[in-house]
């Protein structure tokens, strides 16, 4: 059966000789770390997953619309390939929070762009919980321009609450919603400030990308590419001649005294060995840890990069808090896929009680008619009138909470389970903590707040109790200065050898409530500018 | 409501050639006991047959249908594995048809037809391209006929919304109060 992405054996997938980079994870920041050294040095880039055909694109939007597929269906997750654990106090859904293949996690997010604040890269000293970054926002300023501009995004200078921007987004934001003018009114009697949410998505054309023309799908999958994937980066780098090998698991990396010197992995076709001078470890939250940890040896018997003891440490995710409702006339819901207005004006009343948040103004309460129309046992008038009756009039805001890293909540193997390859799987042991479920209690006074200021009927709630991840991996190779408190320098680097960066969430030390893909993206720019210099320097 | 030839490329381009389903092609047993591979129907035999359905599960304000739902089909039958496993649905539909109403589906009266698809179980059978027969009539047939009109602009133009889900139809819609 043709699945629209590579076959299994349809491409050479030796490694490269004399590469320079090796980079592993094709996802958006593997992909802008090979796109910034392209065309200076000799590249590759392994990724566990296939390369989808774009052409495929569709046929994945049915997927995402038909009940008889799950969302790892969407682009063909699960399987021996992803089996993990869950061992944690709280169940984690790893294979509906990620994509394996070129393009990564990218090619099924919602694509929402935001800066940390400032007061995140200072969580220890301003709020009395969590560690500082051991790099403040205006270090990574610049980045976060460049990230911008690399990703596409489509946002305005309107948030009061957000940190200082030098320039603008590359792109105007999208127009707000009809619903946005709604909760608009409300908000403006409650002293609540809505403003645009940045977009990795094409307002317009955007270098080569279409501009958005609302299919309605942005997750888990976007037909036209106006929503950015890290495809766009991927092919930007193999037009200067890196080299991508998908179907190319890293099942450990071998070392010498002080740096990584190969990557073993397995392909379709039998295991290979990929050398470097390099390597730059970009493959999420989870797999970073995973891989590292598989990669124990006499010199490093708890995984490698391990001396501190803290590779797989710390996980979290952001989690989320929602009130939903019905009002008494239209609120045309549906319409597209992403969020327009949001309110940060909560954020920055953080302290060691209640973390920072966010609040979203949702485009898409309710159900959506086609989804509708698809489940149930009638048809025809029935079928119709059910649909009138269900659609339409549909509100709810989400929030974004921040949770913080704790020892408890980690990424580790479970010996008990093995994957297609006979590797132990990764233990997703996730721990969410009481900051956390504070923190969605008050989002959820002020979400009833609004929606009870608006006049609507209040028929859901997502609090404490039935919360969930938003399915952002972070904080399992944390950055910082002291090699027995970390697992990478400030500048992304692993204290224990002098060849290996780390592209990734997982270096992240807190996580804010922004969605973290700017912050990863912006990230992986410093670290292909440091692996650079390394390079060109002469370093190894 | 009047659906068109547009709304059929429209829904088309929402959701192409199929959802990428392996194929479900099931062996059927004969009534002695051999088994035979199921005689697979052409192009213009499934359409007839859809159109048929179309007329039960589509609501009755519609006209159009045959013009839409032929179009429609005209294309999904031309994208493999999904093709196949449309026309093994439909085999499979006009052959429970022949034995319990004694035609083809599309020869049937409306009301046989929709006391057909209960009988097969197609009304309350979840969806699986490669399930039981319900479930397969059910993916192949009810659902692709709902997802085609529900992902058009008159189905979106039905329920209130001009750019369902699954259409590309812009980016103004959304800010547009009610009419």
């Amino acid at each position: 059966m043709s699945n629209g992405a590579t076959r299994e054996t349809d491409r050479d997938r030796s490694p490269v000789t004399g590469a320079d980079v090796c980079v592993v994870g094709a996802g958006p920041a593997g992909a802008l770390v090979a796109d910034r050294l392209a065309g200076e040095h000799e590249v590759v880039v392994l990724d566990a997953g296939p390369r989808f055909d774009p052409a495929d694109r569709l046929r994945r939007q049915e997927r995402a619309i038909r009940p008889a597929y799950d969302r790892p269906d969407v682009w063909d997750g699960g399987g021996d390939r992803d089996a993990y654990s869950a061992s944690g106090e709280w169940f984690y859904p790893l294979n509906h929070a990620r994509v394996k293949g070129i393009g990564g996690s990218t090619l099924h997010w919602q694509g929402m762009v935001m800066r940390l604040h400032e007061d995140d890269f200072r969580s220890g000293s301003t709020r009395g919980v969590g560690p500082d970054w051991p790099i403040s926002y205006d270090d990574l300023g610049p980045y976060y321009a460049a990230a911008e501009a690399e990703l596409g995004v489509a946002g305005a200078n309107d948030n009061p609450f957000g940190p200082p921007r030098d320039q603008p987004h590359p792109m105007p934001a999208f127009e707000p919603s009809y619903s946005d003018s709604l909760f608009a009114e409300a908000c403006d009697e409650l002293g609540i400030a809505m403003h645009s949410v940045p977009n990795a998505r094409a307002s317009e054309s955007y270098e080569g990308r279409s501009a958005c023309v609302g299919y309605g799908t942005c997750q888990p999958v976007c037909p036209s590419g106006a929503k950015y994937d890290a495809t766009v980066h991927i092919e930007r780098a193999e037009e200067q001649g890196v080299t991508v090998i998908d179907r190319a698991q890293v099942q450990r990396l071998e070392h010498g005294s002080d740096r990584v010197e190969t990557a073993v992995y397995a392909t379709p076709d039998g295991e290979h060995r990929q050398s470097a001078d390099v390597f730059v470890l970009a493959c999420g939250g989870v797999e970073t840890a995973r891989v590292l940890l598989l990669s124990a040896s006499e010199q490093y018997p708890d995984g490698l990069a391990n001396t501190s003891g803290r590779v797989g440490s710390y996980f979290f995710d952001h989690l989320f808090a929602g009130v939903g409702g019905v009002l008494d006339e239209p609120t045309r819901q549906n319409h597209v896929g992403f969020l327009t207005s949001e309110s940060h004006q909560f954020y920055d009343e953080a302290d060691a009680d209640v973390g920072p948040f966010k609040l979203e103004f949702f485009n898409y309460a309710g159900p959506s008619p086609v989804e509708l129309a698809l489940t149930g046992d009638d048809w025809g008038d029935d079928l119709l009138e059910r649909v009138r009756s269900a659609y339409g009039n549909h509100v709810a805001v989400g929030a974004l909470v921040e949770q913080l890293p704790r020892p408890d909540s980690y990424v580790g193997l479970d010996p008990e389970q093995t994957d297609e390859h006979g590797n132990p799987v990764p233990d997703v042991h996730w721990t969410v903590g009481d900051r956390a479920l504070a923190t969605i209690e008050r989002a959820n006074e002020l979400q009833r707040e609004i929606l009870e200021t608006l006049g609507a009927e209040i028929t859901w709630t997502v609090g404490p109790e039935d919360t969930g991840p938003a399915y952002h991996h972070m904080g399992t190779t944390r950055m910082g200065t002291d090699p027995e408190h970390s697992v990478v320098d400030p500048a992304c680097r692993t204290h224990d050898l002098e060849n290996c960066w780390i592209a990734s969430s997982s270096v992240f030390p807190t996580g804010g409530a922004t969605n973290p893909t700017l912050t990863i993206a912006a990230l992986a720019l410093r670290t292909g500018d440091a692996v650079d210099a390394a390079l060109t320097g002469g370093r190894f | 409501m009047e659906l068109t030839r547009r709304d059929a490329v429209a829904a088309l381009a929402a959701i192409a050639g199929g959802g990428g389903a392996a194929v479900a092609v099931s062996e059927r047993v004969g009534e002695n006991g051999d088994h035979r591979e199921p005689e697979l129907p052409d192009d213009e035999r499934v359409q007839r047959t859809l159109v048929a359905v179309a007329e039960v599960v589509y609501p009755s304000e519609l006209s159009g249908v045959e013009t839409f739902v032929t179009a429609f089909v005209g294309s999904r039958l031309s994208t493999e594995p999904h093709a196949s496993g449309l026309r093994a649905a439909v085999a499979t539909l006009d052959d429970l048809a022949g034995r319990w109403h004694g035609d083809r589906v599309a020869e049937l009266p409306p009301e046989t037809r929709e006391r057909l698809l209960g009988e097969v179980g197609a009304d309350t059978a979840e969806s699986d391209p490669d399930g039981t027969d319900a479930e397969r009539v059910r993916y192949y047939v009810v659902n692709e006929l709902l997802l085609a009109l529900y992902t058009s602009p008159t189905g979106g133009e039905l329920v209130g919304i001009e750019n369902p889900q699954g259409h590309p139809g812009g980016v103004e819609s959304y800010q547009r109060g009610p009419q």
